[in-house]
C-alpha cells in the first residue's frame, strides 16, 4: 500500500478509537460570555462566579451522580455584547459543541435571545444576570431565573424613602433599554401607589454621553428622589454629573452602576448614591448547602484579588443550583433535572430561591429578595453597606 | 425658564469641545480626502493619556494637555506613514478601509489591555451656581481651552508658512510640489495634527465624564456631524457647527423627553444636507 492510504487508514482508526481513550465522565455547560463590547464589565464578573464554581467542583471530584463522578466542563465564546452573536453562539453551543445544559449570557436583552434558542432545542438554562420578567412570560418549560425580577428591583427604594419622607418628590430618569424600562415600569406603579409625587419620568438614549440637559430637568422639577440609571457606563457617568452639577437630590438609587467595586473611583460623587443589590458580601443566609456569603467572599478575592459582587455572587449560584439539582435528581437527563429544579424551594449564599412553575410564567424566581447598599464614608474610605431591609442592614440609611 | 437658559448654556459649552474634536477630523479630510476612521480611538487614547498622566505620573489634569496634543501629534504621524500614506489618492474606499482597519486592531488593543470597565479621573474644580443651575467649573474650563487651542490653530494655518503650505497642499497637491512643496511631509504633519486635536478633545472630555475604551464611538459620530455641518476642511467651521449641535442638544431636552434629541439631531443633520450639501460654512473648499 502507498503511505497515503497507510496514514489515513491510521488517521480513521486514531479518530474512532478516541472515544474509547475519554477517561473522566464529562458535564458541559455553554454560555457566552461579553468579552468585548459595552457589556464586558459585568459580564466578566459574572463569568469569574461560574469559573470559581467548576473550580472547586472538579477538585472535589466533580458532582456525583448514581455512582459517577462528572467533572464540569464549560464551552463558553465571546458574544460581543450583541444579540445576533448570542443567537449564532448558542445555537452552535448547542448543536457543535453538545452542551447538556446551559448559563445565560449577561443581560435581560441577551439572555432574552438565547433563550429563544435553548427553547427551541428543549435545553435547560439557568439564567444569570437577567432580571427582566417578560422573558418567562413568553411560555418556557426550561428557563430557570437566579435572580430577582426587575418589578422588585426599585419596590425596596421606594419604601425606605416613602419611611423617610412621604411627602418626597420623585423624578424617573433612567435608560431606554429592556431592563431598565422593566424595572421603571413597576417602579412608577409602586411609586404612586406610596402616595410619592413623580415630578420627571424620561428615559435617556444609551448613546448618551451628556446627562447635563437631563439634570437641569431635574433641578427645574425641583425633585429631591432620583430613581433610575440603566448600566455601569451611563450610571457613573449619571452621578459623576450629578455630583458636578450640584442637583441637591436627597436619595438617589440608580441601577447597576453603583454596585461595581470600580464605582468607588468617582470618589465624593459616590457617597450617598445608593443601589438596589441581588446580594452583598456582607449578607448573613444560612445556606443549606454551599458557602456561606462569608466563605464565598473570601474564596473568590484570594483567586481574583478583588471583592465579590452580585453578578459573581450571581453567576457562582447558578452553578451551585444545577449541581443541586442534578446530584437530586440522580442523573444528568433533562427532564429529571428540570422536575428537582420545579420543585426546588432552598436557601444558598445568594438567599432564598424557588423557581415559579405556572406554566404562564415558568422559571420566574419567586424566593429571592434584593437589598439596597449605599455608598459611604467610613472611616477616610468610601464603602458600600447594606441599609435595606432593616432586617439584613449594616449601616444606618444617609439621607 | 431659567432651565432653557441654563441648558442652552451647558450646551454651548459642551459643544465647543465637540468641535474641538470635529476639527481634526474636518482638517485631515480637508487636507488630503481621506475619512479618519480611526478618530474614534484617537479620542479614547486622549481619554486613557489623562488617566495615565494623572494617576500614575501625578501631573495636574490640565497639566496632560499639552502633552497629550504632542503624543497626539507623534502617534499620527506614525498612523499616517502605516496607514494612510499609500491609499492617497486612491479610490475612497481604500482609505476607509485602511483606516477602519487601523482603528479595530487599536480598539481590540485597549479592550484587551483595559477590558471595557469605565475609568473615571475626577477633577476638582468649583463651578459657577445661578439660581440653583451649576455650570460645573470643568466644563467651562473644556470649553476656554476648546476655543484657546481653536485659536492657535487658526494662528498656524494662516500667520504660518507650514500653515500656508497645508493650505497650498489642500487646494492644489499637484501645484503645491511643483512649487517645491514637500507634500508628502506636508501631509504627514497635517495628519498628525488632525489626530493630536483628537487626542486632546479626548483629554478634555475625560475631565468631564467617566470614559471607557469604546466611548470614542459616540463622540466620532458627532464628529461625522459637526463636520458636515461646518462644512468638509474648515476648523472655524467645526467649531461652530459643535456649538451649534451642543446647542441643539441642550434646547431639544429641555422641550421634549430626553429620547428625542438624537432622533432631532440626526433630522436636522439630514435636512441640512439637503439644503446644504457642502455644510453651511463651505467656504475654504473650492
Amino acid at each position: 500500500m502507498t503511505i497515503k492510504k497507510l496514514v489515513l487508514i491510521a488517521a480513521a482508526a486514531l479518530l474512532t478509537a478516541s472515544p474509547a481513550l475519554a477517561a473522566d465522565d464529562m458535564l458541559t455547560i455553554g454560555f457566552t460570555v461579553s468579552r468585548t463590547g459595552k457589556l464586558n464589565n459585568d459580564s466578566t464578573a459574572q463569568m469569574r462566579g461560574f469559573e470559581l464554581w467548576r473550580d472547586e467542583l472538579n477538585e472535589q471530584g466533580g458532582i456525583k451522580v448514581g455512582g459517577k463522578q462528572y467533572k464540569v466542563n464549560f464551552v463558553s465564546y465571546d458574544d460581543e455584547s450583541v444579540n445576533a452573536r448570542v443567537q449564532q453562539l448558542y445555537t452552535r453551543i448547542i448543536n457543535q459543541d453538545k452542551a447538556q445544559f446551559l448559563f445565560s449570557p449577561y443581560s435581560s436583552g441577551l439572555a432574552a435571545t438565547a433563550a429563544i434558542v435553548s427553547e427551541q432545542y428543549g435545553r435547560i438554562m439557568l439564567t444569570t444576570g437577567a432580571a427582566e420578567e417578560k422573558t418567562y412570560k413568553l411560555g418556557n418549560k426550561n428557563l430557570f431565573q437566579v435572580y430577582s425580577s426587575a418589578d422588585l428591583y426599585l419596590a425596596g427604594a421606594i419604601a425606605a424613602v416613602k419611611e423617610l419622607n412621604p411627602k418626597s418628590q420623585v423624578a424617573l430618569v433612567y435608560k431606554d433599554d429592556p431592563f431598565s424600562k422593566a424595572v421603571l415600569q413597576s417602579a412608577r406603579k409602586q411609586v404612586s401607589e406610596a402616595g410619592l409625587t413623580t415630578v420627571l419620568d424620561e428615559a435617556y438614549s444609551p448613546e448618551t454621553t451628556d446627562f447635563g440637559p437631563v439634570i437641569n430637568k431635574i433641578i427645574s422639577a425641583k425633585a429631591d428622589v432620583l430613581l433610575g440609571g440603566g448600566h455601569y457606563p451611563d450610571g457613573a457617568t449619571l452621578a459623576r454629573q450629578l455630583y458636578d452639577h450640584k442637583a441637591g437630590l436627597k436619595w438617589v438609587t440608580l441601577l447597576v452602576a453603583p454596585d461595581s467595586p470600580n464605582f468607588a473611583t468617582l470618589g465624593e460623587a459616590a457617597i450617598g448614591v445608593s443601589v438596589p443589590s441581588q446580594w452583598e458580601p456582607q449578607v448573613s443566609f444560612k445556606p443549606d448547602f454551599g458557602p456561606t456569603a462569608a466563605e464565598f467572599t473570601q474564596r473568590f478575592q484570594a483567586k481574583y484579588g478583588i471583592e465579590p459582587g452580585y453578578h459573581a455572587a450571581g453567576g457562582y449560584t447558578a452553578g451551585l443550583l444545577l449541581q443541586r439539582a442534578i446530584e437530586q435528581a440522580g442523573s444528568p437527563e433533562q427532564a429529571k433535572v428540570a422536575g428537582v429544579l420545579n420543585s426546588m424551594d432552598v436557601t444558598t449564599m445568594f438567599g432564598r430561591t424557588k423557581f415559579s412553575t405556572n406554566p404562564k410564567e415558568h422559571g420566574l424566581q419567586t424566593g429571592h429578595e434584593m437589598v439596597i447598599a449605599q455608598w459611604q464614608r467610613k472611616g477616610g474610605n468610601v464603602v458600600k453597606e447594606v441599609i435595606w431591609p432593616k432586617s439584613a442592614k449594616t449601616s444606618d440609611i444617609l439621607y | 425658564m431659567a432651565g432653557v437658559i441654563a441648558s442652552i448654556i451647558d450646551g454651548v459649552l459642551v459643544g465647543a469641545v465637540y468641535g474641538l474634536a470635529a476639527m481634526g477630523l474636518t482638517l485631515i479630510w480637508g487636507v488630503m480626502n481621506v475619512i479618519n476612521l480611526t478618530h474614534g480611538a484617537m479620542i479614547v487614547l486622549g481619554m486613557f493619556g489623562l488617566y495615565f498622566l494623572t494617576s500614575a505620573l501625578g501631573l495636574p489634569p490640565y497639566g496632560a494637555v499639552p502633552v497629550t496634543i504632542t503624543v497626539g501629534f507623534v502617534f499620527g504621524v506614525l498612523v499616517y506613514w502605516i496607514a494612510v500614506h499609500r491609499v492617497i489618492g486612491r479610490a475612497h474606499l481604500m482609505s476607509l478601509l485602511s483606516t477602519f482597519a487601523m482603528n479595530m486592531v487599536l480598539i481590540g488593543l485597549g479592550t484587551a489591555l483595559f477590558s471595557t470597565s469605565p475609568y473615571n479621573v475626577p477633577v476638582p474644580l468649583p463651578g459657577v451656581t445661578w439660581r440653583g443651575y451649576t455650570f460645573t467649573g470643568t466644563h467651562i474650563m473644556a470649553a476656554v481651552l476648546a476655543l484657546v487651542i481653536a485659536g492657535l490653530l487658526y494662528l498656524l494655518l494662516y500667520r504660518t508658512r507650514i500653515g500656508k503650505a497645508i493650505r497650498a497642499v489642500a487646494d492644489n497637491r499637484d501645484a503645491a510640489e511643483l512649487n517645491g512643496i514637500p507634500t508628502t511631509q506636508i501631509l504627514s504633519f497635517a495628519f498628525g495634527l488632525g489626530v493630536a486635536l483628537a487626542c486632546v478633545s479626548g483629554t478634555l472630555i475625560a475631565t468631564l465624564f467617566p470614559f471607557t475604551v469604546l466611548s470614542g464611538g459616540a463622540y466620532e459620530l458627532k464628529s461625522f456631524v459637526v463636520t458636515v455641518l461646518g462644512g468638509l476642511g474648515n476648523p472655524a467651521g467645526a467649531l461652530v457647527g459643535g456649538v451649534a449641535l451642543g446647542l441643539i442638544e441642550g434646547i431639544t431636552t429641555s422641550f421634549m423627553p430626553v429620547s428625542w434629541t438624537p432622533i432631532i439631531e440626526f433630522v436636522l443633520f439630514v435636512v441640512v444636507l439637503i439644503l446644504f450639501p457642502r455644510g453651511i460654512f463651505a467656504f475654504s473648499r473650492a
